[in-house]
């Protein structure tokens, strides 16, 4: 067996159809679609059908803007210092909610603006590892400027009530910003139905291309450029505009809407005969329920067999997996995500992630069950604590 | 570096072959019993160290020859990362054939360099260095339940940096001898804090009881002040002019005695000097909460004069006016 690729949250492979959307713009398409020649003309017409795919795939309407960023965390950093800049330093609030569990870009972000005098309120998460509305509800106060909690988590995969929180943001007339990332292609993400005002995304991980992302801000709000520059994206966004990107992105997003149907049916089918074949173990912890969670994601502790150790016997066999282990990371600490769920401190040395995607195939489910048993049962062999 | 550190992520390249080798198939792996000791006419000796919550955990087993206290056999188990099982595993190689007491000398440090594929290529980056420690460690431990002693019998220095094995002693002197003035610095001489960076503050991967950033300020400060008696010392206090007998006393307010009021909201400005008879005569008036207070007239105004004595090296009487 080839290969098996279980680290979709991560980042996924590149749709071959977007793939094969994005090649004219190397060599051929190249003009910058700003100039007034025909170079840069010419791929007006397929800027718009990506633009129009973006708003349908997320139902957002005409007087929307959806801006074209680099990646989510250039999105989520506009965002966060935007409301910095306009409303904060202008003294009228000081304080932002968030969640003990977002990714770092929203998490190192918030700690930034703290170093510049913003309060900002850290929600933990409940025994499922949810964020509840109630508990912003509770948080906001009267100087509150944003809410930012994520739409699901890129670790456990454990759907935040975002629809619910949105409203709750609503009623009290405050800011609310959503980084769904994991969201997108494995939820169904509806801008008319889920009142946000900012929601940031990510291409690669929904089949497009890296270095890509975008912005949804809700009709009638404004956020100053995190990128001063040009006029390219009615100057909110400036810097040349990534054609192909934009084009891949948008074919990306309009096959993860198609595929809704078979991520919920087929990819969920997959994770949960993974999840089952791995309960079989003795000993594991599956974080959160399944039906709480997106479809592609299980989080499991082995008891004995700490993170590093298994992805090091998972990758040797072929298997691609994510571990939180502190082992694992450049500064040795562990992730604040499994610190934050509070399962024990076990977790956060024994957790591994494994993240599917519509290209994940049975076979690879049954190779993952077997290698993943066995390299379990390797390392307990040699443990001390099993 | 800057380079080099820029895309990040990789870590599992910079392990050694031999760590690597030693992760998929580590020999030593496993346990010894009485069973094992009786067939080698061994004393066995389990000792563990590390707990699954901290991340890392290690068992030693020994056969040791009670008359020739010579390791026979050595085996481990671990709950750990690759590094850790590697390093187990060299660790338990390595202390086949040594005495206990030879044994008590293998540091991380060993274990790290026989991991090692060429001399001068470091077996696994440097935080992970930090996982060798363990086999540092549980060593010790099985030594001390071996010869029947506390464990603190065995400590000889101070260790700040457990992955470098870079004691107090050496981070002081390096600072002193240096005039060394950042952690970047302290690392940069000695390689403590170059490693799992535990050492140096707290809120690091691991609670330690010696920081860097606390070893450097308390070191400066007491440079600081052997420099500024130096300065005194050379001239006598009754030699000086005014204006530097008046710096030397605002000095000691400053440094001495001024943080103490301030604790309690009070603090003391220095109006006049006398001399008459031998005696130095200081006026001083209270400032804030000192003002008023009852025992500024009395033990406030002879801790002055007592410290005031003490460093100028003269008779002090001090007056409130």
């Amino acid at each position: 067996m080839d290969r098996i690729y279980l680290d979709n949250n991560a980042t996924t492979i590149v749709d071959p159809l977007v793939k094969q959307a994005m090649e004219p713009y190397w060599c051929e398409r190249y003009g910058n679609p700003n100039s007034l020649h025909t170079f840069g003309t010419e791929v007006h017409p397929d800027l718009r059908i990506a633009m129009n795919r973006l708003y349908r795939g997320l139902n957002a309407q005409e007087g929307d803007d959806i801006l074209i960023t680099s990646c989510a965390t250039e999105s989520n950093n506009t965002v966060l210092k935007g409301i910095y800049f306009d409303l904060i330093k202008k003294g009228k609030k000081n304080h932002i909610v968030t969640t003990t569990v977002e990714h770092p870009c929203v998490a190192n972000s918030c700690k930034f603006l703290e170093s510049q005098g913003v309060k900002v309120t850290y929600l933990p998460v409940n025994a499922d590892a949810r964020v509840e509305a109630d508990a912003v509800r509770h948080a906001i106060t009267d100087k509150t400027a944003l809410v930012s909690v994520m739409w699901a988590n890129n670790e456990t995969g454990v759907i935040f009530p975002i629809k619910e929180i949105a409203e709750v943001c609503k009623a009290k007339g405050v800011l609310f910003h959503t980084d769904a990332v994991q969201a997108i292609g494995k939820v169904r993400v509806d801008l008319q139905d889920v009142p946000a005002d900012f929601l940031s995304l990510s291409g690669h991980k929904f089949h497009g291309p890296k270095g890509v992302g975008a912005l949804f801000v809700r009709k009638g709000l404004k956020l100053p450029p995190l990128l001063h520059g040009g006029e390219q994206m009615s100057g909110k966004r400036a810097g040349t505009l990534n054609v192909a990107g934009i084009v891949g992105m948008g074919l990306a997003m309009e096959l993860a809407s198609d595929n809704l149907g078979y991520e919920n049916k087929e990819v969920r089918r997959l994770r949960d005969k993974l999840e089952d074949g791995l309960l079989k173990i003795k000993d594991v912890l599956v974080i959160s329920r399944r039906e709480l969670r997106v479809p592609n994601t299980v989080f499991i502790s082995v008891r004995g067999v700490e993170g590093e150790a298994l992805l090091w016997d998972l990758n040797k066999s072929g298997i691609a997996a994510s571990t939180g282990s502190a082992c694992a990371s450049e500064s040795l600490e562990a992730n604040p995500v499994i610190k934050a769920i509070g399962l024990g401190s076990e977790l956060s040395h024994t957790g591994i992630r494994l993240s599917l995607s519509r290209f994940t195939t049975e076979e690879e489910i049954d190779f993952a069950i077997k290698t993943f048993t066995e390299a379990a049962g390797r390392l307990r062999s040699i443990s001390s604590t099993y | 570096m800057a380079k080099n550190d820029l895309i990040g992520g990789a870590l599992w390249e910079a392990y050694s072959k031999k760590v690597a080798a030693r992760m998929d198939n580590p020999k030593n792996r496993g346990e010894l019993t009485e069973a094992d000791a009786k067939k080698l006419g061994g004393k066995l000796v389990i000792a563990d160290h590390g707990a699954e919550s901290c991340g890392d955990a290690v068992r030693l087993y020994w056969v040791v020859d009670a008359k020739t206290n010579v390791i026979k056999a050595a085996r481990f188990k671990s709950f750990g990362c690759g590094t850790a099982i590697a390093s187990s595993d060299m660790m338990s190689d390595l202390c086949v054939g040594k005495t206990v007491d030879e044994a008590a000398k293998i540091t991380n440090i060993d274990v790290e360099k026989a991991l090692r594929d060429t001399p001068e290529t470091p077996a696994v980056p440097p935080q992970k260095m930090h996982c060798s420690v363990m086999a540092y460690d549980v060593i010790k431990k099985a030594v001390a339940q071996y010869k029947g002693v506390d464990l603190s019998a065995l400590e000889t220095e101070t260790i700040v940096c457990e992955c470098g094995r870079v004691s107090l002693g050496t981070i002081v002197d390096a600072i002193r001898l240096n005039d060394l003035k950042t952690v970047e610095d302290i690392t940069h001489y000695t390689k403590a804090g170059g490693f799992c960076k535990s050492c140096i503050a707290p809120g690091g991967h691991e609670k330690r009881q010696h920081y860097l950033v606390d070893i450097l300020r308390d070191t400066r400060a007491a440079m600081e002040k052997e420099k500024l008696h130096a300065g005194m010392e050379t001239q006598e206090f009754s030699s000086m002019t005014l204006v530097r007998k008046l710096k030397a006393v605002e000095k000691i307010l400053n440094e001495d005695l001024r943080p103490m009021l301030a604790a309690d909201g009070g603090d003391v400005e220095l109006v006049d000097l006398k001399e008459s008879a031998g005696v130095v005569e200081i006026h001083v008036q209270y400032r804030g909460a000192c003002m008023g207070c009852p025992s500024a007239g009395t033990n406030t105004l002879s801790a002055i004069e007592t410290v005031l004595g003490q460093k100028l090296g003269v008779k002090i009487k001090v007056v409130a006016v």
